[in-house]
């Protein structure tokens, strides 16, 4: 007996938890459903994650978007884009939206996301930001900002009380082109407000743009919700070679402009920060407004139960930043995701035994030269009974969000203040032993890597600089599969195991070791067949049929004979005559053919040999 | 009467099988052939070896030939064939001990199996085609082919289903091998021919990229394609495994099983960001690349990718990079991609990606899906598909219908229409409305087909088959029917480069065995169909005229003509027609000449490990086994190499369950339980099992394989499902498999944004 389904499903909001709500629905739905979707945005709904992308230029913003007006029209979806709702009357089951229309649900689906914050910081309005201040959330700040890096620069520069700032001139690596004094056409200096992920991914936009970037942070290291303290300083580090200048443990307190819009920001130890725009990445903030104004129960978010139903009201229904979920609420895509697979599930009957249970967040940088993905508990040392929390410090509120109602972001969505969503979720691993943790530096390529292990699941990672080994870590991570015996290979990828190694000379190989894999030869076979007087690759082949199938053992036999040619002949015949299985006097592993005598000196040749798949 | 539904008997009567090795010696003679498995079709001298202690022998020796070599008119390089311990040994199977010689016959279910004349034998299949036909209907009498039946066999068993019994139901085993590479080809250039070019254009690309084949085992001479002196060639693997091809790759992307398509839509959208997409070539020679390009872009960014498949980003990004700086570049998919619920997209998934890096049909570049079976190629092509006339024309096609049936003398309203699909034919043996007798040719389901089929078979009121051995399908039969095999017989092969070449009769068969074109002449006539030669070369010139105008138009070719030149790739439309190793060079064959982008989304396989089965299951092949293992495991020297079934599992893996090298283990899927030596080895993925799929009993893999099937190409999956480990025998650590059959746990990684419904038979 399946659930009820509801026949008429309202979206309110088309960001990424609405879209793939709706994406996800239409997949499943009976006839008979109607599905209407609400987007505030005057656009097409868009990947928010390749926003970083299109700010570093590496995306096209024309080829970000999730459904087109064929796509709606081809699964029934009533898609209304450029519209904002108003109001919800769940008595009626009725919403209203800023054009005038009024349409009832029997499932309403809040997918409102988040909205960045504004710092309240001298000299800045909330409600109406100078020109060339943005906030870094949506297609069009990034379209803002774009314009704003490559507006020629405010001239002539107001000078401001204080130190002028000065930044050094960087290398810029992926920068088209040489740096310029000012930059090559644009703003030349920004200032990015905030060094949380959000705010890492903008500085090296625009520095990728060719602007020198100062990113100006509170905690005492970048990132500090994701990052040790190591790894946030080596990111800082990496980041100066690509143009940005990190200022950590600085507090703004002011920001400057004049008519024609942004010119400074003021730290609070009076140093100027001067630039020709300001990106605010201080963290988002869950918009609830329409759901707290309709009566539904709000804490950080709309909070509901384990099916994303509200706990106040059985018809509304909330996904992603919006929703309090497992008393989190996630920033990521992946739960939103997760989300919208088990919320559809339901509306649609197709699973009603799905529930959602959390997710675990990886948190990848999208930031050309910048590799880093972590995970988990990061902050935890060597023997940790339990997880280490950020320290005091580092869980300091992103930089100007002084009123407390909002942390660093988190790949451009929502966390609310308290709810430290990979915290809440690293606490649900169950983790009863001390903390096992790995660590490598290697600060002259910027690499580090560190691994937390408790009673052998991952628990943790961090990787930057080099993340040949991220897929294995993220699935251990996801899944919560046993780590590897040998851990190196988590750090530094899998040994190469069965796959041939070259022996350092024909005599290692062992005499059962399998020369030609397509017709199954072993060195034995060879040797014996060259006892026998093969002296050429091509008897051997004759006799043995080695080198016959795919033709890659060739180089092994060649070294093969050579190696025994060089024996002395009557002696090595004799040898192998007598007992080619025998093993050498020199050695538990060696099989030597020719006599003592020319043990150690005549191996010496370096001879491309592998054993292939030698198994007894 | 109603026939008791008891187990068949198994056993072969010991006087039905010739003990004493047929003589060969005397009527061989020296001649040049092909090798009797995979779709590379080495060639190979055969010659006679004299009389021996136990009869007479042949010998085989590689002869310089395209199909390992460079040889052929145009040769460029080094020359030299090549052949595996399979193609070596191929002479040992005139000489198996389990030949049959003479025809088998159980009087009623449960009897025995008694040897008779071939009168009996067809006399009695006659009968019981008749009386299931006039009792259940025309349907109710269905065909089984196999891709290893040269073009003429598969031509004619169509043609016999279509005229002769006039059922629906004819599908061949290649729906388990090439169904979704040919559905995905077809719809993207509207042409399915594996390679669309010659070996020799592998042998000379920059760039060659393996998606989820593993050559190395399947087809090893193919290799010498491969080879590198110089060192300026690239190989890029993606498989699960670390295999033989894999291992020394200078790319190996080891991704989950059952995350291929989420793989190519990844390196797409790298492709797409990093500007390597190829705008010209997108703009003159493709459509619908928008809405692909939109797909990707908008839900394949890397770190979702790296998530989905556990391929690191750096990886994604190395693999592409090569393959868009390549001047020649060709991408190939084997079964490790195709083999899927999702097989047709995975492949389309890879065809964009070549489409939009400009490769199909720029000289020395393309995509290609390498072709399995012998005749894996030329036995999809010419009617033995449920959907399919021969000449790779639709059976739902008025044109085709009346164009074929012009060649048949039939009326066109009397063929029959499209029919079950393989794995949906087996299925619905023996059940209301399903087949109630089936012919079998030249396949072994019991092994290769997906769940219980045995089960199935048994259900049947009557099974025939014609086989040269008696594989473990045949075994069940209530006739069984002795044939000849590859060296006693001629006919034609279409290798995977879609290059048709000669099979020689260069050993006279045993005593009381027919061919299978006799076979199907005899039945024919007795079913009152008139038009059926036996004459390989008569049948294919019928072929030939079948197939004109078709896409696989074989029009201008003959034995004749095959024979004194190098081979012919198709289409050949007419005898002054040198034939088209390139058909893409121009224009594709859709109506508009362009290749088709279809959008491709992930969503990953029909079954995901839990907590009751936590591991993934994947299966493949071994070097010195082939397909079911009918022939290759009556080979002595590749029964040593190859001794029997076993799983590879990781050390890691098998130190949990306290499993060493050679324990013996249970594994256990939703379908069904086998028992196998573990292999432990680091070339596997921690969270995978696999297992060779060629071997019976307790040790047949596809008892644990999953049946859900493609939409579009009704391949099963083969590569992918979950199941549950633990050590078999000595007691300590056994726990008996939990239920838990709801375990939403990526629920995040599959796509539905562009899941479309079953479509059809399109291949």
């Amino acid at each position: 007996m399946t659930a009820r389904v509801p026949r008429r499903i309202v979206v309110v909001g088309n960001g990424m938890a609405g879209a793939r709500t709706v994406e996800e629905i239409v997949r499943q739905a009976p006839g008979g459903t109607t599905v209407t979707v609400f987007g505030a945005e005057p656009f097409r709904p868009y990947n928010r994650i390749l926003l970083s992308d299109v700010l570093a230029g590496a995306a096209d913003p024309g080829h970000i978007h999730l459904h087109d007006e064929a796509w709606y029209a081809r699964h029934g979806v009533d898609a209304r884009n450029g519209v904002t709702v108003t109001g919800i009357d769940t008595a009626r089951r009725e919403v209203r939206s800023d054009d005038g229309a009024v349409i009832g649900y029997d499932a309403l689906v809040l997918a409102t996301g988040s909205a960045p914050v504004v710092p309240p910081l001298r000299g800045l309005d909330t409600t109406a930001l100078p020109a060339r201040v943005v906030p870094f959330r949506t297609l069009a700040d990034c379209h803002a900002i774009i314009d704003a890096a490559a507006a020629p620069p405010p001239s002539p520069v107001v000078a401001s009380a204080g130190r002028r700032v000065e930044p050094e001139r960087r290398d810029g690596e992926g920068v088209a082109g040489p740096l310029h004094e000012r930059g090559p056409a644009g703003a030349g200096r920004a200032v990015v407000l905030g060094g949380g992920l959000l705010g890492v991914e903008a500085a090296r936009g625009l520095a990728r743009r060719g602007l020198r970037v100062d990113l100006i942070h509170l905690a005492g290291h970048l990132m500090e919700r994701q990052l040790d303290d190591a790894a946030g300083a080596m990111l800082a580090d990496t980041l100066t070679g690509l143009g940005v200048t990190t200022r950590t443990s600085a507090h703004a307190a002011a920001v400057h402009h004049d008519d024609a819009g942004f010119t400074a920001v003021e730290l609070a130890d009076g140093t100027h920060v001067e630039a020709g725009l300001l990106v605010l990445a201080c963290g988002v903030r869950p918009d609830v407004a329409l759901a707290r104004a309709a009566g539904l129960a709000v804490e950080h978010g709309v909070v509901v139960d384990d099916r994303l139903r509200s706990v106040t009201d059985p018809h509304v229904y909330a996904v992603g930043d919006c929703a309090q979920a497992s008393g989190t609420v996630y920033g990521l895509v992946a739960p939103a995701w997760e989300q919208a697979a088990v919320l559809a599930a339901h509306l649609t009957g197709t699973d009603p035994a799905a529930r959602y249970h959390g997710s675990r967040l990886v948190t990848r940088l999208k930031a050309g030269g910048v590799d880093l993905a972590a995970m988990g508990e990061t902050h935890t040392l060597h023997g940790d009974p339990t997880t280490r929390p950020c320290t005091a410090d580092a869980a300091a509120t992103a930089n100007g969000a002084a009123d407390g109602t909002a942390t660093g972001s988190v790949n451009g969505a929502a966390d609310a203040a308290g709810l430290n969503a990979a915290d809440t979720r690293t606490a649900e691993i169950p983790t009863a032993g001390a903390a096992e943790v790995l660590s490598f530096t290697d600060p002259a390529r910027g690499t580090y890597k560190k691994l937390v292990i408790r009673d052998g699941r991952l628990t943790g990672a961090i990787l930057l600089g080099e993340l040949g080994t991220a897929g294995a870590v993220t699935q251990l991570f996801d899944r919560g599969d046993p780590v590897p015996a040998d851990r190196l290979t988590l750090l530094f990828g899998p040994a190469r195991g069965d796959t041939p190694v070259p022996a350092a000379s024909p005599a290692l190989m062992p005499g059962d070791a399998q020369v030609c894999r397509c017709n199954d030869v072993t060195k034995r076979a060879i040797t014996t067949a060259w006892a026998a007087g093969a002296r050429d690759p091509a008897a051997v082949s004759a006799a043995t049929r080695a080198t016959t199938g795919c033709g890659s053992c060739l180089n092994t036999v060649e070294g093969l004979l050579t190696w025994l040619n060089d024996q002395d002949p009557a002696t090595a015949s004799a040898e192998e005559r007598r007992e080619p299985t025998s093993p050498a006097p020199a050695g538990e592993r060696q099989e030597e053919p020719a006599s003592t005598g020319t043990a150690g000196s005549g191996q010496e040749t370096p001879v491309a040999v592998s054993i292939e798949g030698a198994r007894s | 009467m109603v026939k008791p539904q008891a187990h068949r008997i198994v056993d072969m009567p010991n006087r039905a099988v010739d003990a004493r090795k047929p003589g060969v010696g005397a009527s061989a003679r020296t001649g040049a052939t092909h090798c009797p498995y995979c779709a590379l079709q080495c060639g190979m001298t055969v010659a006679p070896a004299g009389e021996g202690a136990d009869g007479a022998t042949v010998t085989i020796s590689p002869r310089d030939d395209v199909a390992a070599g460079h040889g052929g008119p145009s040769t460029e390089g080094p020359a030299g064939g090549g052949l595996c311990q399979k193609g070596w040994t191929a002479g040992d199977l005139l000489t198996t001990a389990g030949r049959l010689t003479t025809p088998l016959l159980r009087d009623e279910r449960g009897a025995p199996l008694r040897a008779v004349g071939w009168g009996a034998a067809l006399s009695r299949v006659t009968a019981e085609i008749q009386r299931v036909q006039a009792r259940y209907g025309r349907n109710a009498v269905a065909v089984f082919g196999g891709g290893g039946l040269t073009n003429e066999k598969a031509y004619q068993l169509g043609k016999f289903a279509r005229v002769a019994l006039r059922t629906a139901n004819i599908d061949y085993n290649g729906r388990f091998c090439m169904s979704s590479a040919a559905a995905a080809a077809d719809r993207a250039f509207g042409l399915d021919r594996g390679l669309p070019f010659p070996l020799e254009d592998v042998a000379a690309a920059e760039v060659v990229f393996l998606a989820g084949a593993n050559v190395a085992e399947t087809m090893p001479p193919f290799l010498r394609h491969l080879r590198d002196p110089a060192g300026t060639r690239t190989l890029i693997v993606a498989d699960p495994r670390r295999t033989p091809t894999a291992a020394p790759a200078g790319i190996h992307l080891q991704l989950t099983p059952g995350t291929d398509l989420a793989l190519a839509n990844g390196l797409l959208h790298l492709a797409l960001v990093e500007g390597l997409a190829d705008e010209a070539y997108i703009a003159a020679r493709t459509s619908g690349f928008a809405a692909v390009r939109d797909h990707v872009l908008a839900r394949y960014w890397p770190e979702r990718v790296e998530r989905i498949t556990g391929v690191p980003v750096p990886a994604l990004r190395e693999a592409v990079r090569a393959l868009a700086a390549a001047r020649t570049a060709i991408i190939l998919t084997g079964r490790g991609a195709e083999q899927h619920a999702t097989g047709t997209d995975t492949v389309t998934a890879f065809i964009n990606l070549a489409l939009a890096l400009g490769l199909p049909g720029r000289p020395g570049s393309g995509y290609g899906a390498l072709t399995g079976q012998g005749n894996g190629q030329g036995g999809r092509e010419h009617g033995q598909k449920a959907d399919q006339l021969p000449g790779y024309r639709r059976i739902d096609d008025p044109a085709a219908r009346a164009h074929v049936a012009a060649v048949w003398g039939v009326d066109p309203a009397d063929l029959p229409g499209p029919g079950r699909s393989a794995t949906e034919l087996l299925a619905a043996a023996g059940t209301p409305g399903g087949p109630r007798a089936l012919l079998l040719f030249g396949s072994n389901p019991v092994i290769s087909a997906p769940g219980g089929v045995a089960d199935a078979l048994d259900r049947l009121d009557f099974l025939a088959a014609a086989d040269f051995v008696d594989s473990e399908t045949a075994r069940r039969a209530d006739v069984l029917l002795p044939v000849t095999q590859w060296a006693e017989e001629a006919g034609t092969m279409t290798n995977l480069e879609g290059r048709v070449r000669l099979r020689r009769r260069c050993v006279d068969p045993p005593p009381g065995v027919r061919t299978d074109l006799e076979v199907l002449a005899e039945l024919a006539g007795r079913l009152g169909a008139a038009g059926f030669s036996a004459d390989p070369a008569a049948v294919f010139d019928e072929l030939a005229r079948a197939s004109a105008g078709g896409i696989a138009d074989y029009a201008g070719m003959s034995h004749a003509r095959i024979d004194a030149d190098w081979g012919l790739f198709w289409p050949c439309p007419d005898a002054a027609h040198p034939g088209t190793p390139r058909p893409f060079t121009d224009r594709f064959a859709h109506p508009d000449g362009r290749a088709r982008f279809t959008v491709a989304g992930h969503r990953g396989p029909a079954e995901s490990p839990d907590t009751g089965y936590p591991l993934y299951l994947t299966t493949g092949r071994q070097l010195a086994q082939y397909q079911s293992g009918a022939q290759t495991r009556r080979v002595a020297d590749l029964l040593k190499t190859a001794p029997g079934p076993y799983a590879e599992i990781h050390p890691d893996l098998a130190a949990r369950h306290d499993v060493a090298d050679g324990t013996p283990v249970r594994l256990t899927t939703r379908r069904g339980t086998i028992t196998v030596p573990a292999r432990l080895t680091s070339a596997i993925r921690a969270d995978t099992v696999f297992v060779p799929f060629h071997w019976p009993g307790a040790g047949r893999a596809n008892t644990l394989t999953n049946p859900a099937l493609d939409p579009v190409s009704r391949m099963p999956e083969f590569k992918v499902c979950a199941v549950h480990l633990e050590r078999a025998g000595p007691p300590g650590t056994s726990e008996a498999p939990g239920p838990a059959d709801h375990d939403a746990r990526n629920p995040a990684t599959h796509d539905p944004a562009e899941v479309r419904g079953g479509a059809g038979e399109a291949a």
